[in-house]
């Protein structure tokens, strides 16, 4: 069941926010689908140390990358995990290829069938429906079966329902209340925020009211359970409106992830030595 | 002008897109193919990017599928699951372009890993969208080098269904897409053969010859009787395709 702890979202800062709410093995789910990625969180995460979680995520690109490179996962379950337009996470490669730094299990989807057991968790449905996973190699790979319709007799595949323990996201902005608007591209956010036991959202800023937007998407803050401000922590990817996606250090980070003393170098640098915005 | 190898693999996937609706499109040298389409050939089409926008009109080549010009220009904007769900599953895009890490006879592809699932010799990034677009999508057209790294007998993993193993095996597995009418490389063309279903060589690149292309796939390669030459990129397409890149 869904339990929704208090009537409205407490206001915390992120480094209060992922002590709270975010457990060692527990399954996390950083969603944003290209676009208001919550890096600040996933460095916060790693900070912290937490170690053993199943990691959630459609694309895990470089924040993935680098949780698995600094060793806070056990199980991955995505369904692309790709540098968008430049090439291989060699972090993620190097632990299931490699072992390194320690050996991770997988759990591999298709886009349309991680969307639909996410959808699942939101309506606290045990599984989704769909035409999918048919003829292919993944099928027998991973958690899929076969249902009738019992309308037509169609043959449709089920995927089991998602529900992480905890989601964090990143928004454009909330209110006070901890109600969140989010505007852009939407990806998946707002589903794993109603699927998972738990929620973080980070925001670019506080704001007294939302000013609803042409395609915003809100999430009431009585669904919410922490709120962080964390101005610029979707960079290197971006908040629709108020900052732009880096695609230069998506670029570069080929080269600093490709060698494991390299990694380390630059994430004891950038992450390790840097504390959380607010 | 004279153009390299990688700018007729684009200029030959835009002319595809002459009459094309609804364009499907991931990151790279098909969004590129599809801007350009846009802009040359066919102003109408309306490109869809997996991450959502609908009718997105980029005036650069974005890096990722989730650029923020992609949403600015879009008509519609839409989740996840909506993009799967009331979009790709019923059918409603026309084309869509796909890469792949390997690729048999039957225009099967692997996105997933080289070597055993669990051990892999190299993790590829997995399927992404691919599995129920090449199943959902109006049609297939695939990018890739030619090479027999590319080209091969065997699958090491199947992450996409093309006409699995020949003829009458998309009609059995309920897809509605008509699979991968098209196979542009370097090198030339390749199409379903109507019976068959095997990829025959239709199509070659200028100054390309058919035993080339033989040597460059990994499975005795089919031949169409008199392939057709491909017309060079005109001035106009490499002129629009160079001032595209360098924006």
């Amino acid at each position: 069941m869904v339990g929704f702890r208090s009537d409205r979202a407490q206001m915390v800062t992120l480094s209060e926010g992922v002590a709270e709410l975010v457990g060692d093995g527990d399954s996390v789910a950083l969603e944003g689908f290209t676009h208001l990625i919550p890096f600040a969180a996933g460095h916060e995460v790693v900070r912290q140390g937490r170690r053993e979680l199943e990691l959630i995520r459609m694309t895990p690109d470089l924040l993935y990358d680098q949780l698995i490179g600094m060793g806070c996962a056990r199980r991955l379950v995505f369904s692309y995990g790709g540098n968008p337009g430049v090439g291989s996470l060699h972090r993620f490669r190097d632990a299931v290829e490699n072992g390194w730094p320690h050996p991770i299990e997988v759990e591999e989807h298709s886009h349309a069938g991680m969307a639909n057991r996410y959808a699942a968790g939101a309506s606290d449905l045990p599984f989704a429906v769909m035409r999918g996973y048919r003829g292919n190699d993944l099928a027998g790979r991973t958690r899929v079966a076969t249902v009738t319709c019992p309308f037509t007799g169609e043959e449709l595949a089920a995927v089991p329902a998602l529900r992480p323990d905890v989601a964090i996201v990143h928004a454009q902005e909330a209110d006070r209340r901890g109600n969140v608007q989010l505007w852009g591209i939407p990806g998946v956010q707002k589903e794993a925020v109603l699927a998972a036991r738990r929620s973080l959202v980070t925001v670019e800023r506080i704001v007294d009211e939302l000013e609803l937007r042409p395609g915003g998407v809100v999430i009431p803050g009585w669904v919410v359970d922490a709120v962080a401000e964390a101005p610029g922590g979707s960079q290197p990817s971006y908040s629709h409106g108020l900052t732009e996606r880096d695609n230069e250090f998506y670029r570069r980070w080929d080269e600093i992830s490709r060698d494991r003393d390299g990694f380390r170098a630059w994430m004891e640098e950038h992450v390790l030595g840097k504390v959380a915005a607010g | 002008m004279k153009a390299d190898a990688g700018e007729v693999m684009t200029v030959v996937a835009a002319r595809h897109l002459l009459d094309a609706k609804v364009c499907f499109i991931g990151v790279g040298r098909p969004s590129t193919a599809a801007i350009l389409a846009r802009e040359v050939h066919n102003p109408e089409l309306v490109l869809v990017y997996e991450s959502g926008t609908i009718g997105a009109k980029p005036f650069r080549i974005p890096l990722s599928i989730g650029d923020g010009e992609l949403a600015e220009t879009a008509d519609a904007v839409v989740s996840v699951p909506e993009m799967f769900n009331y979009w790709v599953q019923p059918g409603r895009l026309d084309v869509a372009f796909l890469g792949a890490a390997q690729i048999d006879r039957f225009g099967n592809l692997n996105s997933t890993v080289i070597g055993d699932y669990d051990r892999p010799k190299v993790r590829l990034p997995g399927g992404g969208g691919a599995p129920e677009i090449a199943a959902a999508c109006g049609e297939v057209v695939v990018i890739a080098p030619h090479s027999t790294r590319t080209f091969v007998e065997r699958l090491d993993f199947v992450t996409s269904v093309g006409f699995g193993d020949g003829p009458g095996a998309r009609e059995r597995l309920g897809f509605r897409g008509k699979g991968p009418t098209t196979v542009i490389t370097d090198l030339g063309v390749l199409e379903p053969d109507p019976e068959t279903k095997e990829l025959t060589l239709t199509q070659l690149h200028e100054g390309v010859e058919a035993d080339e292309v033989r040597e460059a796939t990994g499975w005795p390669l089919a031949v169409a009787v008199e392939p057709r030459r491909t017309e060079p990129p005109t001035d106009d397409e490499l002129g629009a395709l160079r001032e595209l890149t360098s924006r």
